[in-house]
Formats: C-alpha cells, sequence, structure tokens
C-alpha cells in the first residue's frame, strides 16, 4: 500500500515538475523545477531498491549540472522575454509532434499487453548476490566486467573537461600573468652581477 | 501493484515532454539543455525499472555511464553557450548562421 502511494506521488512529481521545467517563463525557475524532477525520479528509482543510482543523480544533477545550469543562468545578461517570442508559434507542431510520440509508445505498451515478445532472459551473471547490498554488487560488477567500460567513462570526463577549459579560457592581453617556464629557466648566475664601481660612480645595469 | 509497466508509462511521458520542449522552446538554448537532460532521465528511469524486473544489475551499470554522457554533454554545451553570448551579446539560436554550413 504505501509503495503504491509513494510510487504515485514521486511520478506524479516527477511529471508535473518536467511539465513545469520545459513550460515557467523564467530559467531560473526551470532549473529549480528540473532539480525537483531530478529528485522525485531518484525517488522512483529508490523504490525499486536501485539505492546508488538514485544517490548518483542527486550528486550528479544537484550537485554538479543543475548548478552548473543555474550559474550559467545567473552569469548571463540575457533578455528572457525576447526569447519565449515564438513560444505561441511552435506550440501546434510541438503539441503533434508529442501527440504522435505518445500515441506510439501507448501502441508499445498494448502490444506488449497483448503478450509480450521473448527476447531471452539474463544469463544470470549480473545477478545481486544473495546478501550483498546494492552498492556491492554494482561495485563488484564495475570493477570486473565493466572495468574497459568505467575507464572509457573517465576519458569521456577528462575529454569533457578539458574540452570545456578551452572552450570557455580567454587570453587577455592586459593583464601581467606568471611566466612559468621563464621562472624555471632562470638560473641564478645570470640572475646576479658582481661589479666593483670604482669610488664616486654609478653602475649601469 | 506497482509493476515494470507503471514505470515505462511514467517515463514515455518524461521522454514526451523533453520533445515537446525542444519543440516550445527553440530559441532558448539553455532550456533546450535542460529538455535533453529530461529525456536522459527518462532513459535512466527506463534502464532502472528493467533492471529492477529481471534482476539484471547490467541496467544500472549503463544508468551510471548514460549519467556520465550526460554530465559531460551539459558541461560542454553551456561551454558552447558562453562562448557563443560572449561573441553575440544574445542566445537566441534560431538564426545560428556564422559558420554558413
Amino acid at each position: 500500500m504505501i509503495q503504491t502511494l509513494a510510487f504515485y506521488l514521486f511520478a506524479v512529481l516527477t511529471i508535473a515538475s518536467a511539465a513545469a521545467t520545459i513550460l515557467s517563463r523564467n530559467p531560473v525557475h526551470s532549473v529549480l523545477f528540473l532539480i525537483l524532477a531530478f529528485f522525485n525520479a531518484a525517488g522512483l528509482m529508490m523504490l525499486t531498491g536501485a539505492e546508488f543510482i538514485a544517490m548518483l543523480l542527486i550528486i550528479v544533477y544537484v550537485g554538479a549540472v543543475a548548478v552548473l545550469f543555474l550559474f550559467v543562468v545567473m552569469m548571463l545578461d540575457i533578455d528572457f522575454a525576447e526569447l519565449r517570442a515564438g513560444f505561441v508559434k511552435n506550440f501546434p507542431l510541438g503539441m503533434l509532434v508529442a501527440i504522435v510520440l505518445l500515441a506510439e509508445m501507448v501502441l508499445g505498451l498494448g502490444a506488449y499487453k497483448a503478450g509480450a515478445l521473448n527476447l531471452g532472459t539474463p544469463d544470470g551473471t549480473a545477478v545481486t548476490p544473495a546478501g550483498a547490498s546494492n552498492i556491492e554488487a554494482i561495485g563488484g560488477l564495475l570493477y570486473s566486467r565493466y572495468l574497459f567500460l568505467f575507464e572509457a567513462a573517465g576519458l569521456i570526463l577528462l575529454v569533457a573537461m578539458v574540452g570545456a577549459i578551452v572552450l570557455t579560457h580567454r587570453q587577455r592581453g592586459d593583464t601581467r600573468g606568471q611566466k612559468v617556464s621563464k621562472q624555471i629557466a632562470r638560473r641564478p648566475d645570470e640572475a646576479t652581477v658582481n661589479v666593483k664601481p670604482e669610488v664616486g660612480k654609478g653602475v649601469s645595469l | 501493484m506497482i509493476g515494470v509497466e507503471h514505470y515505462v508509462v511514467v517515463s514515455s511521458i518524461l521522454f514526451v515532454l523533453g520533445v515537446l520542449g525542444i519543440f516550445l522552446n527553440r530559441k532558448n538554448v539553455i532550456v533546450l539543455l535542460m529538455a535533453i537532460e529530461l529525456i536522459l532521465l527518462a532513459v535512466n528511469i527506463n534502464l532502472v525499472a528493467f533492471s529492477a524486473a529481471l534482476h539484471d544489475l547490467t541496467g544500472q551499470i549503463f544508468a551510471m555511464f548514460v549519467l556520465t554522457v550526460a554530465a559531460g554533454e551539459a558541461a560542454v554545451g553551456l561551454a558552447i553557450l558562453v562562448i557563443y553570448f560572449r561573441g553575440r551579446g544574445s542566445i537566441a539560436v534560431d538564426d545560428v548562421n556564422r559558420m554558413k554550413g
């Protein structure tokens, strides 16, 4: 009973906040509704026992991606009213595509209800071992069978990070930055000069 | 009783809302990126629901990889958005023709 109640609560809130994300006038509100949608989706995943993915969703999306969105929305000085100009014009086409997509999915679900295709059953190599928690089981699988994919995911993150930095970094001409190579290349004998000036005369450097 | 069908329905609606968001906010690239995140979230819900229904953890592992790619995509997309704004002073993307492609 409580599971059913929780499912409907999370499902309704997820869908409502997703709708508010795409419909709200102010992008800051959009980001906040996106955060709400992700929290409720994490709740939905928690109900199935996938605790690790649920926590990961909150940490990665709310902690990193949503904050990044919020940062960009607030940093850029944009006239958002002007950007909504095509909203009403695009509405009929958008609704048409959405209804067609939804109808196709309902059709698929109806076909599934009428008798599902059997595309094979899991081979049993990726089941949760008895007595292990969700995190333990995922860790065991991730660091053995999917190790190379895991490393590839790390590479993707590295490339994304380098790409974002290279794209947004700009060299400004009017600043006096530190020249590390020049500092390292400096030797004591060329940095100091030993002179013996005559009495009453200066030194020209 | 809640079954995998309920999860599939929720994720289908979420997916359709994401596609609708792309069509409705064609100028505002920030909301476009958020709509893409919604679509990827729908995919993740599907993967996790089927992983639980089939008692096979592979779905959850793949949901993690989808999460990774979504995070990278958001970072690079927002970086492109920032340099676009720097060059033009606006983020209206429906008339992007700088490269005349």
